[in-house]
């Protein structure tokens, strides 16, 4: 390693992992890639931080990221919550590249719990943070049973779980980690994203990577790749609407987060994708 | 009665280590029959069971089972996958205790429905409409079903089990014990149910117990078995009141009659 790029990454290797750990992903990476929605398991590393902060996530940016990336970090939206910023600070030590909070101008997006409302590109990345993969988990506890259901596409058992739903609410209630069926074949959790962000997922021209470091396992999503939102015929898959538009910016077709502003029970709405706000108070220069 | 077996079980081996607990055991079964396996604790009941429908493993031997479809496959040496279809699709098993059955944290209507909708239903009101129409079969008030089973007495979960067999319009049901563990007076309305049923829907049906007064009430044929091995069998009737095998003899003198 030369002597700058040593400075820029403190003393690290370049984006912390050690370049056989990165081999090793890559290649869980490429299997993933090859059998879209199949959970892949891989040797998760023990990371500087605690599970449930993003640990899978971060290996697979780890591994993906080069020095020519630009990163973008987002948590509930937010580009300046907690988790975002240090994980964004982690990798402009460890990596020294470049780091943005414009979903346009990045190549690769690490996300816990949203997709930006920005259209995205061919070419860009999306990373997830996943903490249970196993989409029929709360359903079958056992491994060897859902690993076999996965292998026979038996699916019956969600609907379940959505018959439930409707039988008790009048409506499928599930409203983030919806079930998604990949290409027809495997049964996937798109990790606890708002199922207003489920549309998205749908031949998206994105390459779309999941990391679940608790549980060891990658699965993927490729470009252009059909998602479908598991529903009834007489029930079918819709997403959230809001009565209310953006108090900030005015949008009425983005996700909005409901903020309690005092103790006297005042409420206000603005777009939980910050960037997104912010770009539309205030056009950039392109 | 058609001439073709629906159930054609051959020399079937069921082996625990060193212990056969199912011994080269055979028999067919006509559709529209019903076949009693009596016998005590032990003697391979419930293993002969489940080595019908492949939840156990058979050592040897064959279980030929004649599908909708009219073809003829062996469930021992069929694909995983395909043995599972076929036997979600054509196979109801009704277990001795309904907790084995069921699924407690979903309510009565997902119980029913789930068979279905592992077969591929996605009409939600269909799906809700055929589970109360096979709830109602069994005498549940179909307005309890988004009731938990857990709410339910035992004759009931019983029934509900029943309920999820029959929803795929099985060809062949097999019951391990279904009267076990329900009093006297439940027992009896159980019976006259399930009687009723496999009359009306032609019904094949294997019911292992080890109550002779369930096999007299339900079954045409019976099989004796002891050890794993089938010591005795025949017309119900027959063998009930002029027992051949010594064994035989012994379990039916041992009723106690009220």
């Amino acid at each position: 390693m030369t002597a700058t790029a040593e400075r820029l990454s403190g003393g690290y290797n370049f984006a912390y992992l050690d370049e056989q750990t990165k081999r090793m992903i890559r290649r869980a990476l490429l299997k993933a890639v090859a059998v879209p929605g199949y959970q892949v398991p891989f040797a998760g590393r023990e990371m500087p931080l605690p599970y449930g902060w993003g640990t899978g996530g971060i290996q697979v940016t780890a591994s993906i990221i080069g020095p020519d990336d630009r990163l973008k970090v987002i948590d509930q939206g937010s580009d300046n919550t907690t988790n975002a910023v240090s994980i964004r600070r982690f990798f402009a030590k460890t990596t020294g590249v470049a780091v943005t909070t414009r979903t346009a101008d990045a190549t690769v997006i690490q996300s816990r719990h949203r997709i930006p409302e920005t259209s995205l590109r061919a070419g860009q990345i999306m990373v997830f943070q996943v903490p249970i993969p196993e989409p029929l988990r709360w359903l079958e506890p056992r491994e060897t049973v859902t690993r076999r259901m996965h292998a026979e596409a038996d699916y019956g058992l969600m609907y379940v779980k959505l018959y439930e739903d409707i039988a008790r609410m009048g409506r499928i209630t599930t409203a983030y980690d919806y079930p998604v069926m990949i290409h027809g074949r495997y049964l996937m959790r798109p990790s606890p994203i708002p199922r207003f962000d489920n549309p998205k997922l749908d031949r998206s021209p994105a390459l779309m990577l999941f990391g679940a470091g608790r549980e060891k396992r990658i699965y993927a999503l490729p470009p252009h790749t059909p998602v479908k939102s598991l529903d009834f015929d007489d029930h079918p898959f819709t997403v959230e609407r809001w009565s209310q538009r953006c108090q900030r910016c005015g949008s009425a077709d983005s996700f909005l987060d409901e903020i309690v502003m005092d103790d006297r029970g005042t409420r206000r709405f603005v777009c939980s994708d910050t960037d997104y706000c912010d770009g539309r108070l205030a056009p950039q220069a392109p | 009665m058609s001439d073709e077996p629906l159930l054609e079980v051959q020399s079937l081996t069921v082996r625990y280590g060193e212990r056969a607990a199912c011994n080269d055991v055979s028999f067919s079964l006509w559709p529209g029959e019903v076949l009693a396996v009596v016998g005590e604790s032990g003697s391979g009941k419930t293993t002969l069971l489940n080595a019908i429908c492949g939840r156990v493993a058979a050592s040897a031997g064959a279980v030929r089972f004649r599908a909708a479809d009219g073809r003829v496959r062996d469930l021992r040496t069929l694909p995983e996958a395909e043995l599972r279809r076929l036997v979600r699709a054509e196979i109801g098993f009704v277990h001795q205790n309904p907790r084995d059955g069921l699924r407690l944290g979903v309510s009565a209507g997902a119980n029913t429905g789930e068979p279905i909708m592992a077969a591929g239903a996605r009409y939600y009101g269909d799906i809700r409409r055929t589970a109360a129409f096979w709830l109602e079969r069994v005498e549940i008030d179909p307005a309890r079903m988004d009731e938990l089973p857990a709410m339910f007495s035992g004759g009931m979960q019983q029934r509900l089990q029943i309920a999820r067999a029959l929803v795929t319009k099985p060809r062949l049901v097999l019951m391990d014990e279904p009267t076990g563990g329900l009093d006297v007076s439940v027992q009896a309305k159980l019976l006259d149910l399930l009687r009723r049923l496999t009359a009306e829907l032609g019904l094949a049906a294997v019911v292992v117990t080890h109550d002779l007064g369930v096999a007299r009430l339900l079954a045409h044929r019976i099989l004796v078995m002891r050890n794993g091995r089938v010591i005795e069998s025949g017309i119900t009737d027959q063998v009930l009141d002029d027992p051949q095998h010594a064994y035989t003899q012994l379990l039916v003198s041992s009723v106690l009659v009220t």
